[in-house]
């Protein structure tokens, strides 16, 4: 009976918490989608349109927003696999905190380039370079 | 207020007549595999390929909708990722709203924004002019 106590699949610690973060990333991202489609619907209005509004988005604060976006895609991405994982594999509910640990050393192998590139890019934007 | 009404114990739980739920829950995880490769592919091209999220402009769009493989790229990704969204968002408004005025009003909102952005995304993937000024 101690067992129970240290949580199952989706109660307590880590299952749970990366069933949370999935939400959290998964609602951010919708509505983020929401956005997205309305602002590349101006093309269909005006080059101008469409040119001025995005030409807004290119500041670091906007830069650190997509980076966010691109982190929470990311973990969605990877975690999406895990529950396919635990769902379908005969083994995956047993190695689910393995898997979490897997998709989180990968999440952050991936994000340390992309966000490094990211910054550089919004920064050289901002002081005027390419 | 009374108390809720208890139903008898070993009462056979009344069975949803419709498998709708399981097919959200097989669509959850069919459409989430084919968006691993639309929306990481998509995320890569448009922030980290040449010059990033600061190449992006009307003339950019244009050239990339003149490839049908590209048109039909978005087309799939925009209806794939609006349902596996609208989807999500269905499911955590009925964890959350309790009441049933509440998650009406909600999952009717929820209803209007994914059909009118679906809608508007489809007319502008399809009738796109890259000419115009």
């Amino acid at each position: 009976m101690a067992k129970a106590a240290v949580g199952t699949l989706y109660r307590g610690k880590d299952g749970m918490w990366s069933w949370v973060a999935h939400r959290i990333t998964g609602v951010l991202v919708f509505f983020f989608l929401l956005v997205h489609v309305l602002d590349t619907a101006l093309v269909r209005v005006s080059p101008e349109a469409y040119n001025t509004t995005i030409e807004t988005y290119m500041n670091p604060v906007v830069g650190l927003m997509e980076i966010g976006l691109v982190g929470a895609v990311l973990y969605h991405a990877l975690n999406g696999i895990r529950i396919i994982l635990i769902d379908f594999w005969s083994k995956g509910p047993k190695y689910q905190a393995t898997m979490l640990r897997t998709i989180v050393v990968i999440w952050v192998l991936l994000m340390i380039p992309t966000a490094v590139t990211m910054l550089t890019r919004s920064i050289q934007h901002m002081t005027g370079g390419a | 207020m009374s108390a809720p009404a208890l139903q008898n114990p070993r009462t056979k739980r009344q069975l949803s007549r419709s498998n709708f739920e399981q097919y959200s829950w097989l669509f959850m995880r069919l459409s989430g595999v084919v968006l691993i490769v639309l929306v990481l592919g998509h995320l890569f091209i448009m922030t980290l390929l040449d010059g990033g999220v600061h190449r992006l402009n009307f003339a950019f769009v244009a050239g990339r909708w003149t490839s049908p493989f590209w048109q039909f790229w978005d087309l799939t990704m925009l209806w794939l990722a609006m349902l596996h969204g609208g989807n999500g968002v269905r499911t955590v408004i009925n964890d959350y709203a309790n009441k049933p005025r509440t998650r009406l009003i909600l999952q009717t909102l929820l209803a209007i924004a994914v059909i009118l952005i679906v809608a508007l995304g489809t007319l502008v993937i399809f009738t796109f002019d890259p000419n115009l000024t």
